[in-house]
């Protein structure tokens, strides 16, 4: 464009322009195609929120189905006048939460030990926490069921078909993870802080509650979001341990219940999903740079 | 005196230690390792858990056709829907990044909410709108003039359509990785190319590319074990079908294990995600083994 400018001067703003015509250019392909990619991201919640709120009439209705005529909140009461569905709440809710305190509760002191106190197999015991997390829930179901039924013919504890069962698997899912992103964090905290406290005559514990517990504290937040949202939404492990309606949580209770091979219902179940996915977008909503930094964690700190 | 020894042992570093990863171990011992050793005798088992028979389940599924449409069907979901996954991730993350910063935030939140909701539900949501007759997309394509699509009836479609919806789901999880990567990449890099007079493609080409590699070959590992791994979606969107073309190892052992009973071919026929994942942890120990060797 600019190869045959008279003199260096011209050449040189013609060139600038140039570059500035291209980035202005780059912007505009860029928006276009986040508008693209949005739409493609977006549809599919945004189709379920439009559905939830149409009446079974008009959900079977030959309208346009991508608008609500007649919006309305039934579905909406309906669900939360629904026993099974608040059952269903409630259990995720009470699993979810515990299995946050309990994976907490078992992954700080395991990462402080393992980032701090260099002791015999702790470099190998890292590695394996974080090998075990590749090991897949689809592998292990059908052994653990296995082993479910084996204590419960042994023991006499009938372990199987209660929802707390999920407290009891669901660390395996998040405990990992949970460990590898802290250590992380842990290790980054500087040394001079844990040796003065050392010198100042703190044992070990009290540097793990007075000093990492506190200055890890954005990584502990990102952990605690990351095992939620894991337990909140795990569909597996409910599918194959729990199957009567007032066991289940959330996700495979709308699964199985809801699904009635009724079509007319489909404002409901949708209305249900998003009602269900609430607690987590919430938490995405309002968190979102823990949230983000926990799932970014896990690969860069690696 | 001995209680004096007890405190000093307790007072040790290695005894606190063990303690503070004890429970770390007995659950990952417990729960994790015991039942995926467990697993491999579970696969030597007769139907009724009652007698050794060796690789007799094994001989039985490579006899069996639908067997080798599993494997396939794994394979081609699992490969195909990491590599759109990753390709739209980057090119994505490219879009994101180049849009003013003030902006990235409103589109990184908008981008990432497929990934948020729990994808049991989402693919509800997918399921509708791929309903036989109330298919909002084929309303759509009516309007549009082109033929009505049957989703989830027809084999090549369903198979399209488990493989959309993972791509759907997983790709924001690599675009959020990819945008933390590009944030990464020196400024100065990207000005030293320009004034060699690189284009575009060469600045992704010679710059991006290899500052990212390391993050690409590790979401790409670990999202091809999850891929591979699936249940969720392949479970709600088909069950399998239509006539058990879109079923993979997760919902296939399913199927066998739980519904059907046979916890033994069940077993078996999971186990056959060993080699995948066998073949991701070595590259992974690589990695971590060769990052260790450049801390120290």
């Amino acid at each position: 464009m600019a190869a045959i400018a008279p003199t260096a001067g011209t050449a040189r703003s013609a060139r600038a322009r140039s570059l500035k015509h291209d980035r202005r250019r780059a912007l505009y392909w860029s928006y276009f195609f986040l508008v693209l990619f949005a739409v493609f991201f977006l549809t599919p919640p945004i189709y379920m929120l439009i559905t939830s709120l149409k009446s079974s009439a008009e959900v079977g209705a030959i309208t346009n189905p991508w608008w609500v005529y007649n919006p309305t909140l039934d579905n909406y009461k309906a669900l939360l006048t629904s026993v099974e569905y608040l059952t269903f709440f409630r259990n995720s809710a009470i699993v979810s939460l515990v299995v946050v305190v309990v994976t907490m509760l078992i992954s700080i002191p395991a990462a402080f030990a393992l980032a701090r106190m260099k002791f015999w197999g702790s470099a190998t015991l890292a590695t394996g926490v974080f090998l075990t997390y590749l090991i897949p829930e689809t592998l292990l179901f059908i052994p653990l069921f296995k082993i479910f039924a084996w204590a419960n013919e042994t023991f006499d504890v009938s372990l199987m078909n209660h929802w707390w069962l999920l407290i009891i698997v669901y660390p395996t899912l998040t405990v990992p993870f949970c460990t590898w992103i802290m250590i992380g964090y842990f290790a980054s905290i500087p040394k001079e802080l844990d040796e003065a406290a050392l010198i100042d005559g703190a044992g070990y514990l009290q540097i793990l509650t007075k000093i990492f517990i506190p200055v890890a504290l954005p990584g502990i937040i990102a952990a605690m979001i990351f095992a939620f949202t894991v337990s909140w939404a795990d569909f597996l492990y409910p599918m194959a341990f729990t199957t009567s309606a007032d066991q289940m949580v959330l996700p495979a209770g709308i699964v199985t219940t809801l699904i009635k091979g009724d079509v007319y219902a489909w404002g409901q179940i949708m209305g249900a999903c998003l009602l269900g996915a609430m607690p987590p977008l919430l938490i995405y909503a309002f968190l979102m740079d823990y949230y983000i930094a926990g799932l970014t964690a896990g690969a860069t700190k690696g | 005196m001995r209680r004096g020894g007890l405190r000093r042992l307790a007072r040790r570093k290695s005894t606190v230690a063990f303690l503070l990863t004890l429970p770390l171990i007995v659950l990952i011992a417990a729960l994790v390792i015991y039942p995926a050793f467990y697993s491999i005798y579970l696969s030597m088992l007769n139907k009724t858990l009652e007698r050794l028979v060796g690789l007799d389940n094994f001989r039985f599924l490579f006899t069996r056709d639908t067997f080798w449409m599993v494997v396939k069907q794994s394979c081609i979901f699992a490969i195909t829907a990491v590599l759109f996954k990753a390709l739209i991730g980057f090119c994505v993350a490219h879009f994101v990044h180049n849009v003013p910063a003030k902006g990235q935030r409103k589109w990184r939140g908008m981008l990432l909410i497929p990934w948020v909701i729990p994808p049991a539900m989402s693919t509800l949501g997918w399921f509708w709108l791929f309903d036989p007759s109330y298919s909002a997309f084929n309303w759509l394509f009516v309007r549009i003039g082109l033929p009505a699509v049957t989703w989830l009836g027809d084999p090549l479609w369903a198979r399209f359509s488990v493989i959309l919806v993972n791509v759907w789901y997983g790709a924001p999880f690599f675009l959020i990785m990819y945008l933390a990567a590009l944030k990464s990449v020196p400024e100065q890099l990207y000005e030293a190319a320009a004034i060699d007079g690189a284009n575009w493609w060469q600045k992704i080409w010679y710059v991006t590319l290899p500052m990212m590699r390391n993050i690409i070959a590790i979401t790409v590992l670990f999202s091809l074990i999850v891929t591979f791994a699936n249940f969720d979606i392949v479970r709600i969107l088909t069950a399998g079908g239509p006539i058990d073309q879109t079923h993979v190892f997760a919902t296939w052992a399913f199927l066998q294990g739980i519904e059907g009973g046979d916890l033994a071919l069940g077993a078996s026929v999971s186990l056959f995600m060993f080699p995948i994942l066998a073949v991701a942890a070595i590259f992974i120990l690589r990695d971590i083994n060769r990052r260790g060797n450049e801390a120290s």
